[in-house]
């Protein structure tokens, strides 16, 4: 499925670079070209779906540094679970894409370990008394530490739901390491996979872990939406340091986004921490995250041709939260909306709600904030029962509605 | 080349203590030549306590380490070997017999002969020691409530982390359960660091951010407090090493309790797939908390666990035996032949942990008689002894210095400050701008840099 031959600069360039690398790896030029054709060639603003973003994303991570690789069930010769690694193994083979068993808590952990193989540099202290190790290994280490790069695991959970059976791993041994080690320990890694809510899963398979890893310091936690924060956000994730875990969408897979050219750059990246607001307004703020941002966007169309303008947030991250961008918000429009597919109790709207309390944007609130989340109960299997049991765009109107008091 | 030339000046500059930077590459070597021949893990006291030129020490020997080091061009010039100035009747060397292992899936396993240089004897002697009197230490510190929280001692078992070391090189990885003091010390940290992060002050190994459990060092990945969790980690350290193709391997070590972990038969299951160069290593020290192996475990044959990765099971008590067992652990998994799970059989002094006296579930007779019987250290001390490889006076004073250092580094460990409020958030993350990090309330907005 070869794109018509282009004559812009950008995509002549684009093909020679496509050609280095074909030259570089004679034998995946098949499916390099085909990648190629399927991505870029389309002109300026291309559509492409979160799943093509994501793959996107992790190709031009692998190529770019030696030290990343993916590992995960099915992540390689089945192309992925949901076809996200769609590719990859072909290009890069057995040693960078890696197919586990069935064994999450084993091959979450093999990870982490690989991960800490990266060593820390030795930094001078302000304390009085700086961690000597004996002479010999204080000199053999920064010898070594030249030489030997530590590696950049991408683990994959094919659901996040399968995520706890590995928790310990993420939190304890991933989470926690560096500031246990006061330093010495990174553990660079990223976990991602679908997170939230399917079509037809039923209960053990559709919980959303937002809350559950933004509530750990050590943690990043990022959530995106659409194709750019996608691509973006797991090319800052894994160019990042720490844990990262990476809080994918199933049904956001295959819907179409357009992006920019410079989305579509190799080295376009979103920075962790950072919201985006993704529609203005002057009477409410929504704050969302995921797949919820989406309807949010939807529900302030339609109530837009009623003459209400909500100002729509995309937060992007979890943790660390961008509360600045939702106070600033929340000042300017005195009403706050959150929406999430997760549960209410103790969740990401709970814990906007008790940030917007404590901070300079609730005087300026005329009206209590409302959190829009799904139902209190574990996700029924009948279609009905699972339509409402997360929030309808009908849901997020009725409560923006009652927050104006109309 | 300027930057790595300053970086390490400025490495030396630290160890060496001199104020001025090596201006050229012979300053340098000249620098790092008087370090390539100290053995370690008895450097550390000659580093921190003076910052005058170091004496050579009156017993030398070229380590695997320093070999290491000898192949790189910076340290061709500077290996040396300094001849035991002992009196001329000594025995350098001998040949002893060791026990022979039981094998699961091997056709053979480690030599029944192992040889043993005075160096080698003393150097052993010293490290378990050296562990012995820091374990009692950290006991009697627990005692007076200087040390609070976990503590789990290691005396009684000092064989298998001197024997570990000694078969294994610098750039080899090791990564232990909770039970680590020992490793700790073995890869390099200094017992007065190890002290000070059990006291909980700023001196510490982790800043005392860490404690008992959490201490970490190059190519030593703590202390790890969840049961079982240290062995998937462990495979993950190997397939790095795989990934790299640095010809290193990682040894893990858990203990008979989370020999019946289900993540570690996953780990057993990706080693094996794979072929990581893993060495799994279960230190049975008979109990796990307060069960014996017959109570926890129905099959206590823990070398044989791995099912279809080959096993060994060691006397853990004599440090010759580790060795030999794990060099050839080390060898077998170095040629690309996988993983190999090797059982320890030894025996812990303490209780559990410090809260636990150790004598509700066994008999104090037990303890007793092991510690007449199957001791490591009088084990060594006798086969030294014995083949006239050592003194008893030289042995003697070698306990007292052991006994010196261990007190002074516990007097530095009580004394020194705790760590500064400022630090308590200091590193979440790592190369990242600075963040505020939310208190006890609201209006506790604290701060947190990389």
């Amino acid at each position: 499925m070869l794109a018509p031959p282009s004559h812009r600069r950008k995509d002549r360039f684009k093909m020679a670079l496509s050609m280095k690398s074909v030259l570089r790896s004679g034998r995946n030029a098949v499916s390099i070209l085909r990648r190629r054709a399927f991505h870029r060639s389309a002109p300026a603003a291309a559509q492409v779906t979160v799943r093509d973003a994501l793959n996107q994303a992790l190709d031009e991570e692998l190529e770019r540094d030696e030290r990343v690789f993916l590992l995960g069930e099915e992540v390689a010769q089945y192309d992925g679970a949901y076809k996200v690694s769609r590719g990859l193994w072909k290009k890069y083979g057995d040693k960078r894409i890696i197919d586990t068993p069935i064994s999450e808590m084993g091959f979450t952990g093999i990870a982490v370990g690989a991960a800490m193989v990266s060593v820390s540099l030795y930094k001078p202290d302000d304390f009085h008394l700086t961690r000597k190790l004996s002479a010999q290994r204080e000199t053999i280490f920064f010898i070594f530490y030249f030489f030997q790069a530590g590696l950049r695991p991408i683990c994959e959970f094919m659901t996040f739901n399968f995520s706890m059976q590995a928790i310990d791993q993420v939190i304890n041994s991933a989470a926690k390491t560096y500031y246990m080690s006061a330093g010495l320990q990174a553990v660079p890694i990223v976990f991602r996979g679908p997170n939230g809510a399917s079509a037809g899963v039923a209960a053990q398979h559709s919980q959303c872990f937002a809350a559950w890893y933004a509530h750990c310091p050590g943690l990043k936690v990022v959530s995106p939406w659409n194709s750019e924060d996608a691509k973006g956000l797991l090319k800052s994730a894994i160019r990042d340091d720490n844990p990262v875990v990476f809080l994918e969408n199933e049904l956001m897979y295959g819907v179409p986004f357009e992006m920019s050219d410079e989305a579509q750059s190799k080295d376009f990246t979103v920075p962790i921490g950072k919201a985006k607001v993704e529609r203005q307004g002057t009477h409410v703020t929504l704050v969302s995250h995921s797949r919820y941002v989406g309807h949010c966007l939807d529900a302030a169309a339609v109530l837009a041709k009623e003459g209400i303008e909500c100002e729509v947030i995309n937060l992007r991250t979890i943790r660390p939260m961008d509360v600045e961008s939702i106070e600033a918000s929340v000042m300017k429009t005195n009403h706050l909306v959150t929406v999430e597919g997760g549960w209410p109790q103790f969740g990401v709207g709970a814990e906007i709600c008790a940030r917007i309390m404590e901070g300079p944007a609730f005087n300026y609130l005329d009206a209590p904030a409302t959190r829009v989340t799904g139902v209190d109960i574990p996700m029924p299997y009948a279609k009905i029962l699972e339509d409402n049991s997360v929030p309808q765009i009908k849901d997020i109107i009725f409560s923006i509605k009652k927050t104006l008091n109309m | 080349m300027q930057n790595l030339l300053s970086l390490l000046s400025n490495a030396l500059c630290r160890i060496t203590g001199r104020t001025a930077g090596a201006q050229t590459v012979s300053e340098l070597l000249i620098g790092l030549s008087e370090y390539v021949s100290l053995t370690s893990p008895s450097a550390p006291d000659l580093a921190q306590t003076q910052r005058l030129p170091p004496k050579p020490p009156p017993v030398v020997a070229l380590r695997a380490s320093a070999a290491l080091l000898a192949s790189t061009s910076l340290a061709a010039a500077a290996a040396r070997v300094v001849a035991s100035r002992s009196s001329t009747d000594l025995t350098p060397q001998v040949t002893l017999d060791i026990k022979k292992c039981d094998l699961h899936c091997l056709e053979e396993g480690p030599p029944v002969k192992a040889t043993l240089t005075r160096e080698q004897g003393l150097q052993y002697y010293r490290t378990m020691q050296t562990v012995r009197r820091m374990e009692l230490k950290a006991d009697q510190l627990y005692k007076q409530k200087i040390i609070r929280g976990f503590c789990h001692l290691y005396d009684g078992q000092e064989a298998c982390a001197a024997g570990v070391e000694a078969a294994i090189t610098p750039s080899d990885h090791v990564i232990t359960a909770y039970r680590a003091h020992a490793y700790t010390y073995t890869r390099g940290v200094a017992v007065k660091e190890i002290l000070c992060e059990l006291t909980g002050r700023r001196g510490g190994v982790s800043k005392g951010k860490g404690g008992s459990m959490h201490m970490y060092a190059p190519r030593f990945y703590g202390g790890n407090g969840i049961v079982g969790a240290q062995v998937p980690l462990g495979a993950g350290i190997a397939l790095a090493c795989q990934y790299q193709g640095n010809n290193q391997l990682c040894v893990t070590l858990y203990g008979d309790g989370a020999a019946n972990q289900g993540q570690l038969f996953e780990a057993f299951n990706m080693a094996a797939l794979w072929k990581l160069p893993c060495v799994f290593i279960c230190e049975n020290n008979q109990y796990s908390m307060g069960m014996s192996t017959e109570r926890a475990s129905a099959s206590t044959d823990y070398y044989k666990r791995g099912d279809y990765i080959p096993g060994l099971r060691v006397d853990g008590m004599d440090v010759l035996c580790v060795r030999e067992a794990v060099k050839f652990a080390a060898d077998f998994c170095r040629a690309g032949k996988g993983p190999i799970v090797m059982e320890l059989q030894t025996y812990r002094y303490h209780g559990h942990s410090m809260s636990d006296p150790g004598v509700s579930y066994r008999s104090r007779e037990e303890v007793q008689e092991v510690r007449s019987k199957n001791d490591p250290i009088a084990l060594l001390k006798e086969q030294m002894l014995s083949n006239n490889m050592a003194s008893v006076e030289e042995l003697k004073e070698l306990d007292v210095t052991i006994r010196k250092e261990v007190e002074e580094a516990a007097r530095f460990a009580t004394a020194d400050p705790e760590p500064p409020l400022d630090d308590m958030c200091n590193h979440i993350f790592k190369n990242d701008p600075p963040l505020e990090v939310r208190g006890t309330n609201p209006w506790s907005r604290l701060r947190s840099v990389s």
